[in-house]
């Protein structure tokens, strides 16, 4: 009896002993991806990025709503580093302050749309049966109207005013991009739900009497996570191109927001005469772009064995 | 066979339901009168306004405008927009330019796209495999309306290669650099698709057994690693088509040219409801049917998927 007790609890020491044999799916990631230089570029480029975005003052202390009309198109200089816009405005701070709406239109879509997608699709593929056809039909729909349209109708729907707040300003392009691009995680997250599910630990957790939603928080979450963060990285830095795209077209984010959109849509008349103006903002939402497309590429390296 | 199909059709109903009735709840929130400025630098006078509304069942409860509408709309009435031209006489002059250049895109996404795949795929690891990931990158990266401003601009008014502008014609020629700045986003995507796709399947069982059994190395490829490494592209190329439909409205606006999604922005900004909802109607209905298309094509890849 006391034998058969000791060899029960002296096998979970064994196991932590031997830890770097057998390790688990998340670390034996991270191991890979700590040698992987492209990790360590787009993470500084997004530490920076974000940084602006909480702190534009560490990086100037020009205000980047002060128009001074006498050096408009200004090229570069010592005083104004990226030169000025049409409007005279230092295109050197707006490109800094232009970081915040970015990024905050980039990061609570993709929480957004994890959160819809993430729950529509464990309701269906947890769930199966009625749940998964009522879900599905409806992912479906939101799926077929096209996304850049979906947004302008949104956007043109509840228009901005004068006086709208900034957060306002913001939430609204949030919104209208996260009712359109949920689907995408939705089916996701169901197709991995789906694979998880047969596994002979959720159906032992079945047995032993566990709950659905135990079940769900403490074994298919964790392994069904994989994809939607792979995912939903790479969709990050297509939010921020999206928001700019709807700016561009004058739909996204107006004042008192400073965007990178909206700089680069006020810069395209100066094309021919003062290319500057269009380099440098398409230069910072590239980047930003870029750092979250190659994160979420070094992640799925990681988690793919098979890719290595 | 059939039995698949009309299972899908039916599928399609509910979505295409939903899908029109989203579109037609949002653009008649849309804020502002239809009739403003229908009577030049005065309000219209009641009785009209009366009449306007009465014509366009602008009195009835929503439920039962859009039950009004989806019944004209079955048998192939687009309606009249507002200015009483047929919906549907203007759809098919537009939809005949963005189809083209939707088709136009395709194919160089499609042909471009896969050549460069292959090429990088079958190289992994050297010097074309990473000038195409680098190149792709930063395709995706920048933002479709730089890239379309810039290449207008250089390679239109500068070396004068292309038209600047497209005119009403909308010639193959014309359509050409419009064509590959729709399709440039997706050409780095069909080409990442198919070389991630391709080393993958080039170190699978069936593509050594091949070798070993004495087909050549361009036959074991080409019929063996590249038709199931296509399975994935196929999927993400019929996607694209109604994606880049509906995308095609920032590049429209870049070449003036007149097509769908001018139209549907005009429509917006005129409060035109009937034009946008039928107009973007017509593009989920493409849509579905590019899905079904393909689900039908797996078959021909991959004989172990069958639709029976």
């Amino acid at each position: 009896m006391t034998d058969a007790t000791l060899a029960v609890s002296a096998d979970p020491t064994a196991t932590h002993a031997g830890e770097d044999a057998s390790r688990s799916l998340a670390s034996d990631a991270w191991r890979h991806l700590r040698r992987n230089p492209l990790f360590w570029i787009s993470v500084v480029m997004i530490v920076a990025f974000v940084l602006m975005a909480l702190v534009p003052q560490l990086f100037t202390s020009t205000d980047p709503n002060e128009a001074i009309l006498r050096q408009a198109r200004e090229r570069p200089n010592a005083d104004a580093w990226f030169g000025r816009d049409i409007q005279g405005y230092d295109i050197y701070s707006r490109c800094i302050y232009g970081a915040r709406a970015s990024i905050l239109v980039g990061v609570f879509t993709t929480l957004a749309t994890v959160l819809i997608g993430g729950f529509a699709g464990i309701m269906a593929g947890f769930y199966g049966g009625i749940s998964d056809s009522v879900v599905s039909r409806i992912t479906d729909i939101f799926f077929a109207i096209p996304f850049l349209l979906g947004a302008i109708l949104f956007m043109a729907t509840f228009p901005n005013t004068v006086n709208s707040p900034y957060a306002v300003v913001v939430l609204k392009v949030v919104l209208a991009l996260a009712i359109l691009g949920w689907p995408s995680i939705a089916r996701l997250m169901r197709s991995s739900v789906l694979q998880v599910k047969p596994n002979d630990y959720v159906q032992a957790a079945r047995a032993l009497g566990a709950t659905p939603l135990r079940i769900i928080r403490s074994h298919v979450l964790p392994n069904s996570m994989a994809p939607v963060i792979v995912v939903s990285t790479i969709n990050l830095g297509a939010y921020i191109a999206a928001e700019a795209t709807l700016s561009f077209l004058g739909l996204g984010l107006v004042y008192p927001a400073v965007s990178w959109g909206v700089m680069i849509s006020d810069a395209i008349v100066a094309l021919r005469t003062t290319p500057h103006i269009l380099f440098f903002p398409s230069l910072f939402l590239s980047l930003a772009v870029l750092a979250f497309i190659m994160l979420g590429d070094a992640v799925r390296d990681a988690y793919d064995p098979k890719t290595r | 066979m059939g039995k698949y199909i009309a299972r899908r059709l039916i599928q399609m109903i509910p979505v295409v339901l939903g899908a029109t009735f989203l579109i037609y709840a949002m653009v008649f929130a849309l804020p502002g009168d239809p009739t403003a400025g229908k009577c030049g630098e005065r309000p219209c006078p009641p009785a009209y306004v009366a009449k306007f509304k009465e014509e366009h069942n602008l009195n009835d409860p929503l439920l039962v405008q859009y039950g009004k509408y989806m019944a004209k709309l079955v048998q192939g009435d687009l309606g009249t927009n507002y200015y009483g031209i047929p919906v549907k006489e203007d759809l098919q002059k537009r939809y005949q330019v963005t189809g083209k250049l939707a088709i136009m895109a395709i194919l160089f996404e499609t042909v471009i796209g896969i050549f460069a795949g292959v090429l990088a795929g079958i190289r992994k690891g050297r010097f074309i495999d990473n000038l195409v990931l680098v190149s792709t990158l930063f395709v995706i990266a920048v933002p479709i309306f730089v890239i379309g401003a810039t290449l207008q601009y250089y390679l239109g008014v500068k070396l004068g290669l292309f038209p600047v502008t497209v005119s009403a014609e909308a010639t193959t020629y014309e359509l050409l650099l419009p064509a590959i700045v729709l399709g440039s986003v997706s050409v780095a995507y069909v080409a990442r698709l198919t070389r991630t796709n391709l080393v993958e399947n080039l170190r699978a069982d069936y593509v050594r057994t091949a070798v070993s059994k004495g087909l050549t190395k361009r036959r074991a490829m080409g019929v063996h690693a590249l038709r199931n490494s296509l399975i994935p592209v196929v999927t993400f190329i019929g996607a694209d088509f109604g994606g880049l439909l509906g995308g095609a409205i920032v590049t429209e606006r870049i070449f003036n040219i007149q097509g769908v999604g001018g139209y549907i922005f005009r429509s917006i900004s005129a409060r035109d409801g009937i034009a946008v909802v039928s107009a973007v109607t017509v593009l989920v209905l493409v849509y579905l049917f590019a899905n079904l298309l393909v689900d039908l094509l797996y078959g021909v890849l991959d004989p172990r998927i069958s639709h029976d």
